[in-house]
Formats: structure tokens, sequence, C-alpha cells
């Protein structure tokens, strides 16, 4: 018994609906009502004419009794079926389980779903705690600065023999140390503020950063036009509260106008339609570097290409995320992403399709080159930069094309369980 | 024993404060806020007692701490460690490296004064 299982229910409830009663459902489509009974409570399979009539009889499209809200029902049975590793025989009996036992399915459905909503919660808890450098040093940042009110603070009131200076000298202390200790409360709140969500929650300069390029969703019609004021822009982003996060911004965005300069959104629209999505080939067609076309695509409105930057110690400098593939907000990436290996083949673009474990198994077509940035001097080693983009595969393509190479976000949070590039346990895999 | 100290510590107002506890206190306070040079100024200073912080730019204290104590003239040097990460983990950790004492900020001048007291008379 499959599909036609709910359909059986699905009868019941149009025949309620109407006002139809059974023995006069049966008469009409000449059955037993009894043996309409059995197939409104999905106790046999019904398809073909016996469908038809009862569809006509009842006044609906005969899609109407055999797709409706079950189909999600089911699709989440097979879902949670999935997930316990159920053989695909058993996933294929979701429905027929549906059909027999609708509440314990509405249950388990229930159940899968919040079971859903509590990954998603431990993911988001996770990324926290993924982030301990920073989130150690702004609690150490608020118990310094409180150990120096609190002794300042005990010196003046204890020692009745301070002198005026000293006095004055205190008292200025602790008012500079009171703000201090209002903001690194604040950036401390930020951090911890899971609550309120992901998107609000700033708290280092690189957050800020990209805080303001969400809400801009990384498109400036007016610095692509050549006319925006930068320094105008970082000053009004109520996003950008802390100097370094100004400072990393106005990089961004000078870069953003010198790609812009070089290769325009509309030139390069028409170009991808004629080359299609090759960066190199794009590249030279407009005679930049490989990993300025990849910007320039990446800034592309409503195509949804991600871009990340890294230099050669791991840390990326520019995050521009896609559904699916998680990029962490600290500490290293994982190693396979072809955005690291791309450092160590300069000069060659390296392609690859990758799978990042989740829910839904994302995967994405990658495309990474690195460039020399900065001065060339004699004898000087020259600063690298590694490039990636990040380009969604839909579901139906999935199938088709090169076969996809597993990555994970960080190995923190990465529960892929053999990896020859596993630097430390995920904690994802101890009872997560 | 004499009653010279080194404070390691990079908050600009806690050195402030500490410098002018011990101070009253009758000792004579050296500071120094770089952990990448704490332990040559150690070395070349040689103080009867060292107040260190443990989250300090460049090295931490427990490295700091672990140095000197691989260095047989400062195996027996009185160390009180400060720090703002006061779990067991820490504090074992800090014991392993070989602290002689070791506070949780935010800490009272009184801990601090009495800390210092004891660690001049156990190494007495």
């Amino acid at each position: 018994m499959m599909r036609e299982a709910l359909t059986g229910t699905r009868i019941r409830d149009r025949r309620i609906m109407v006002g139809t009663k059974q023995s006069e459902l049966a008469r009409q489509i000449g059955i037993s009502a009894s043996y309409l009974n059995l197939i409104e409570h999905n106790r046999r399979r019904i398809g073909g004419k016996l469908l038809l009539d009862i569809a006509g009889a009842l006044g609906v499209e005969l899609s109407a009794l055999t797709t409706g809200a079950e189909a999600a029902l089911v699709a989440t049975l097979r879902e949670a079926g999935s997930g316990a590793a159920m053989p695909e025989a058993d996933l294929d009996r979701a429905e027929d389980f549906a059909g027999r036992f609708p509440g314990w399915a509405d249950a388990l459905a229930l159940s899968h779903r919040k079971r859903a909503a509590l990954e998603h919660t431990v993911k988001v808890l996770s990324d926290r705690l993924a982030h301990d450098p920073e989130l150690a040093a702004s609690v150490h940042e608020v118990l310094s600065t409180a150990a120096a009110i609190r002794s300042t603070a005990s010196i003046l009131a204890e020692d009745k023999d301070l002198s005026p200076e000293w006095r004055d000298r205190f008292h200025a202390n602790i008012d500079a140390d009171s703000r201090r200790l209002a903001d690194s409360s604040k950036t401390l709140v930020g951090f911890l503020d899971v609550e309120s969500g992901e998107a609000a929650v700033t708290g280092t300069p690189q957050e800020e950063v990209e805080a303001f390029l969400t809400d801009h969703d990384y498109s400036f019609a007016a610095l692509e036009a050549g006319g925006a004021d930068i320094a105008a822009l970082i000053n009004d982003a109520l996003q950008l509260t802390s100097v370094a996060a100004r400072h990393i911004a106005r990089g961004v965005l000078e870069r953003m106008v010198a790609d812009s300069a070089r290769v325009s959104l509309g030139d390069l629209s028409g170009a991808v339609q004629e080359l299609g999505l090759d960066p190199p080939a794009l590249a030279a067609r407009f005679r930049v570097s490989v990993p300025c076309i990849m910007r320039r695509l990446a800034a592309m409105p409503g195509q949804g290409y991600g871009l990340v930057v890294s230099d050669r110690a791991g840390s990326l400098l520019f995050r521009k995320g896609v559904e699916g593939f998680v990029i962490p907000r600290y500490g290293p990436a994982c190693p396979l992403w072809p955005l690291f290996q791309a450092l160590g083949s300069p000069g060659q673009v390296l392609y690859q399709r990758v799978r990042m474990p989740g829910r839904q198994d994302a995967m994405f077509d990658c495309f990474a080159a690195t460039e020399t940035t900065g001065h060339v001097a004699l004898n000087t080693p020259p600063l690298m930069q590694s490039t990636m983009l990040v380009v969604p595969i839909p579901t139906a393509g999935k199938g088709s094309g090169p076969d996809p190479i597993d990555v994970g976000p960080a190995c923190r949070i990465c529960p892929v369980a053999d990896c020859a590039g596993r630097r430390e346990p995920s904690i994802l895999s101890d009872g997560f | 024993m004499g009653k010279h100290v080194l404070l390691v510590e990079d908050e600009a107002n806690i050195i402030e404060a500490i410098r002018f506890l011990l101070s009253r206190e009758g000792w004579e306070v050296d500071t120094h806020s770089d952990g990448a040079t704490a332990v040559e100024t150690i070395r070349a200073r040689r103080p009867d007692l060292l107040v260190l912080d443990h989250m300090l730019p460049g090295k931490s204290g427990l490295d700091i701490l672990t140095e000197l104590r691989a260095d047989p003239d400062f195996q027996k040097l009185p160390v009180l460690m400060l720090t703002a990460r006061g779990q067991a983990r820490d504090r074992e950790q800090a014991e392993k490296a070989g602290v002689s004492r070791f506070m949780t900020k935010p800490f009272s001048n009184t801990e601090v004064i009495t800390a210092v007291r004891d660690l001049v008379q156990l190494a007495q």
C-alpha cells in the first residue's frame, strides 16, 4: 500500500465535507458500504476507474484525492526514517504507516520536526562554542576591567589619607574603566545573545563588516556607478561600531570600486551568457585576474554565489555565505576546501565539486585561485591571497557532473567521522 | 628576603592600583607589560616576588612560568598568578607549571596583599 493509503483518508474527509453518507456514496459508485469503509480507512488499495468514480461522485478533481497535505507528512516520515538509517524498502512504506496509524504518524512527524529544531539550536550553540578564542578574550576584557575598578574603588573607599593627586588619578581611572566595562559587556552579550537571531549577533570587527555587507546584500549600486563616497557610506553604517570594522570595510569597498572599474556588472552578465560560468575564460575576456573575476561574479545581484578569501595563514579575510555552505566565523576552516588547495598551486585555477554535510547535504561547484597582494620587493616573500567562488548546485543538478568530495565547515563542528584532515574531535559526535 | 616585586600585567589601571597598594606596603614595585619579553626582564631584574597575569600579549603567563621554572635560578621564585580564567582546569595547569598562588579576577585588594605577605613568609 503506497500513495493509495492516504487516498482513503482524503476520500473520507471529502465525503464528510460534502455531507454524503458512506452508504450513499457506496451506492452511487456501485460498491458495498463495508468495502468503502475499508477504503476510507486505508485498508484497501484504490485506483483506476473506481477512484475516478468516487472523485466524480464527490465533485472533486482526481488530484484532490491523490495529493494533499499528507504528502508533506510522508516526506517528513521518510526524512525521519532516513535519519535513522532505515533501509530504502522500509522508507517506501512511510505512506503505508501514515495511512494505518495516522495518529502515530503525526506524533512521529512532530517529534522529528522538534528534533530538527533542536539540531538547529545545537548548531547555533556549537557555532558559539567554536568562537572560544573571541569569547575568551571578551570575558577576559570584562573581568580585567572589573578587577581594575574593584581594586581602585577599594583604595578610594578605604584610604582616608589619599593625596588629592592620587585621588584624582584613581577617579579618572574608574571613569575610563567603567566606560570600557560598558563596551566590553555589550560585546559579551552580543556573543551570547543567540535568542536575538544570528544576524543580530555581532561582536568582532569581521562580524560587524559582514552585518554591514549583508544588510546591503553585498551590492552597492552607487559604488558600481562610480559616484559614491566610501567614507560617507562607512560613517553612515550603524553596523560598523569599531575602528577595526570601519578599517576592514573601507578595504572591502575600495577593492569593490577598483574591481568595478575593470569589469562592470552589465558587461560581465553578457559575457557569462556567452562564455558560461567559466572564471578563467571570463578573466581572459576582461584581462583581469581570476580572483578579480570571481569577486565580480559574487557581486552580481540575484545570483547567490558565495565568496571566501583567505591569506596564507588560513585566516578568512572575506566571507560571503551561501545557504548550506557553512563558513566558520573563527578558527581554521576545513583544510579540504579548494580555497586552501589553491594556495599550494599559485597560478592554477582549481575547480572542484564539493558536498557539505548537513541535513540536505548541499553541493557546490567551487573555483579557487591564488594571487599575490601588496608590494613586490627584492628578497621579500610575496603576500598571497586565495579566493574561492562558491556556486550552489540545484537539487536537480546533483546527479550530473563530477563526483563531489566531502568537505566540512570546521573540524569542531563537522560531523564527518572518518576524515584525514581532521585536526580535533567534533563536538557533534559526542552525544550531539 | 628583599622587598622587590615585579608585576607583569598589561592592564594599565590594574598596574596602577597594585603598584599603589604594594608600594604602600613597603614594596619596591617594577612593572612590565609585554609577555614576549617578560622572561628576559625577570632574569634581568631578579625580583623577590613575581605577580604574573595569565593572558598577556606575546606570550601567556603560563608559558612564562613554565620557562622560568625550567631555570634553576627561578625554581623557588614566589609567583602569584592573576587570571580571568578561573576554571579548575586553568588552576590545574597553573599548578602543574609551578605557580605559588593562583588568584582569579576580579580580586580584592586584601586578597592580593594577604597573598603577597603569605608568599614572602613561605619563601623565608
